[in-house]
């Protein structure tokens, strides 16, 4: 396989969302080839540059991106191309921390204590590594301290609050002025999301931003990383 | 390959096998006592020369004869009549197959209407706050024309799950008279759609005409019989218990030729039949057994259907109610009594009380749409698109109809639950719980694409908008555009040859068009 063809099967292969040889992507055709996990480590073999690698990832997503837009793609499909390149994102992190590369930013993500519920919480954590953020998951059933002691700790940019239940959403506002209490609400930004809470919630507890669904939070951090810069 | 319809796995049966029996030995006894009045004498010289007891009772208005039935003659009839019955079609990839004892449903349209309802969707301002405007549809009724019996037959043959096509509609053009309406409704109909065509006669005169218009477009007398393109609806029997003089002839005379006819009978629970359940039953069984047994009477191993047209009275106004619970029990009853003798059933759904399409008329007809599909009548007479009992027909209606009939379908796909399945599935369960998102997507794709999974409702507005008039509109609008298929340039020209009373606005080859 030639360097043009790895490239070129690496898009593919994130249109198609395989992220290993054994996924089964949209096309029956490419049943058993190798996947964006092997390819990936087939061009960091082949010394293929990191910047032709993720510009290969950010195609192929891009893309995926407008087969959504279209009505072509589904959610299933977004999914798995972003699993595709967030597992991807894994294997080159070692590498582009050592060329002092950095992500687009640190995120955080955690149902909230006394909520189990973790699909919607999944699904941004999925969408965002796959959208070239660094994703912590928490896990479900998060107590407020560990939540605190992970911000001090590793000083994520975002942190991501889920909760499904209205009995468990109040915790997100104990989250919020645990930070305050701990000096820490200014270093990191909170998204709150989970179908029980609503934009007029997130104003209420102190959230920077209410996300209804993943594509919603990829866009929310993307204006955030934006100001920051500008 | 005929049209493959949807096979009911478990069809739901309202009655048990005691009742069905009960049901028919009350029908058998009705034949003999009190019998049937009978306005056609024809009719009368058949039931005798075959052994019926026939009198003839005197008025000086309507001569008619007094007829009781022998249980020997329905058995016979019964006997003779085929099982499984061909209904044709221009493109024979069309045609439908219906077995008696088989549970198979085909979806059809109609019946004839005389008003046609437009739809246009005007704008309306907020009086609080002029920058907000709504598009709200608008429903006109007017007479409806041969134009629009084309369009109907247009819009049906893209119907996705419409099986067949009865006119949808009474034309009632300035030139339409008495004399002409049947060749013009044929062949609007026959000219704009490859499905099975089924259709009332207006004039029994105009009989042979029809019949020659389907032997040309089939490919002759033959061909017709092998492919019978069009088929039959007669009332016959006009409830309580009177064969009524002309549709009797026409009967008769539809019989003779061996075309395939749907016999059937519309008794109301409350006026002209009974309101209770099992006299409405008994009646109504009655009433398709005798003309049935004319039928086969005066042509052996004619093709007929067990047609029944139940419906429940309106306590409020005593018309009809089609909408009503119990018209849907009826029906489901009927359909058992035919599958009891194994003859393909005629049945009725989706024709509601509601006169324009809105969330009555979608509870209506999804109501009986649904249940009287689960019992499993052959030929679902479901009325795509009527309104207001018989009298409306709305294009926008029967393109949300189609939407619903795709979900029905759907619902009735066999069960994929086999070990290969199991195995499979297994696999992926273990699989997926082993991953730290345990999440099934990525095995999605492949069956999402497949048609395994039923798309979301295909009217469905952004946001919080209901946009379902609009977007079936937008449908309905992009299925007139498509392409017709009408009867070849060769054949079209030997039907306006040979069939007499065509307008000739109706032949899309002439000059000028």
């Amino acid at each position: 396989m030639t360097e043009d063809d790895i490239i070129a099967r690496l898009k593919e292969n994130v249109i198609q969302g395989r992220k290993t040889q054994q996924d089964e992507g949209i096309d029956e055709k490419l049943s058993g080839t190798p996947g964006v996990v092997e390819l990936t480590r087939l061009a960091l073999e082949k010394r293929i540059s990191l910047e032709e690698i993720i510009n290969a990832l950010t195609a192929g997503m891009r893309v995926v991106g407008e087969k959504y837009s279209s009505k072509e793609y589904f959610i299933p499909d977004m999914l798995a191309s972003a699993e595709a390149v967030g597992e991807a994102m894994e294997i080159l992190k070692p590498l582009l921390e050592a060329a002092n590369v950095e992500t687009k930013g640190k995120f955080a993500i955690a149902t909230v204590h006394g909520d189990i519920h973790d699909i919607g919480k999944n699904i941004v954590a999925i969408l965002l590594r796959g959208a070239g953020y660094e994703v912590n998951d928490l896990g479900t059933d998060v107590p407020t301290e560990k939540i605190i002691e992970f911000i001090k700790k590793e000083s994520p940019d975002y942190l991501g609050l889920s909760a499904l239940l209205t009995t468990t959403m109040t915790e997100m506002g104990v989250v919020i002025e645990a930070l305050k209490d701990s000096g820490l609400r200014d270093r990191v930004k909170v998204l709150i999301g989970g179908a029980a809470v609503s934009d007029e919630y997130a104003q209420g507890i102190g959230a920077d931003a209410y996300c209804v669904d993943g594509f919603q939070a990829i866009k929310v951090l993307d204006s955030f990383q934006q100001a920051k810069t500008s | 390959m005929p049209r493959e319809g949807i096979l009911v796995p478990n069809p739901y049966e309202r009655i048990t096998d005691e009742q069905v029996q009960q049901i028919h030995q009350a029908s058998l006894q009705i034949l003999v006592d009190p019998g049937l009045i009978c306005f056609s004498k024809k009719a009368a010289e058949i039931f005798q020369s075959n052994g019926a007891e026939v009198a003839a009772v005197a008025s000086a208005d309507h001569p008619h004869w007094h007829i009781k039935i022998p249980e020997k003659l329905v058995t016979e009839a019964l006997d003779n009549a085929p099982k499984t019955v061909k209904l044709g079609a221009r493109n024979p990839d069309n045609a439908l197959i219906m077995k008696g004892d088989e549970p198979r449903v085909y979806f059809i349209s109609g019946s004839e209407t005389n008003i046609w309802l437009d739809v246009d969707f005007p704008t309306y301002v907020k009086k609080s706050d002029s920058s907000i405007e709504i598009k709200v549809p608008e429903f006109h009724p007017r007479r409806a024309t041969v134009a629009d019996l084309c369009q109907s037959a247009h819009v049906c043959e893209h119907l996705e799950t419409l099986d067949g096509y009865i006119r949808t509609v009474n034309i009632q053009d300035e030139d339409i008279t008495e004399d002409n309406k049947d060749v013009n409704k044929f062949f609007a109909s026959l000219n704009n759609t490859t499905k099975h065509f089924m259709s009332g006669l207006t004039k029994l005169e105009q009989l042979d005409n029809v019949v020659r218009m389907a032997e040309l477009i089939a490919g002759g007398k033959e061909a017709l019989k092998e492919n019978p393109i069009i088929s039959f609806i007669t009332c016959l029997v006009k409830s309580p218990l009177q064969f009524v003089a002309d549709t009797t002839d026409t009967f008769i005379e539809v019989c003779r030729r061996g075309l395939p006819t749907a016999v059937s009978s519309s008794p109301q629970a409350g006026t002209t039949a009974p309101i209770k359940e099992a006299g409405i039953m008994a009646q109504i069984n009655a009433e398709v057994l005798a003309g049935i047994t004319l039928g086969q009477l005066v042509n052996k191993e004619t093709p007929m259907l067990y047609g029944s047209v139940p419906v429940m009275a309106r306590m409020d106004t005593l018309s009809d109610s089609y909408g009503s619970v119990e018209t849907s029990q009826y029906n489901i009853d009927c359909v058992q009594m035919a599958r009891f003798y194994k003859i393909p059933n005629y049945s009725t759904s989706g024709v509601c009380d509601a006169k324009i399409p809105g969330q009555q008329s979608s509870i209506e007809r999804l109501f009986s749409d649904i249940v009287v599909t689960l019992s499993g009548p052959q030929f679902l007479h479901c009325a795509y698109g009527l309104l207001d009992c018989n009298a409306v027909f709305c294009l926008l209606q029967a393109v949300l109809d189609d939407a619903h009939f795709q979900m029905i379908k759907f619902f009735l796909k066999t069960p994929r639950i086999n070990q290969q399945e199991l195995v499979e599935t297994m696999k992926q369960i273990r699989e997926v719980v082993e991953t730290p998102q345990k999440l099934y997507i990525g095995y999605i794709r492949q069956v999402m694409r497949s048609g395994e999974i039923s798309p979301p409702y295909p009217f469905e507005g952004d946001g919080e908008s209901d946009s379902v008039f609009a977007l079936a509109y937008q449908r309905m609008n992009e299925l007139l555009a498509k392409p017709v298929e009408h009867i070849d340039p060769e054949t079209t020209a030997k039907i306006f040859q040979e069939i007499p009373g065509l307008l000739p606005r109706l032949n899309v080859y002439k000059e000028g068009k």
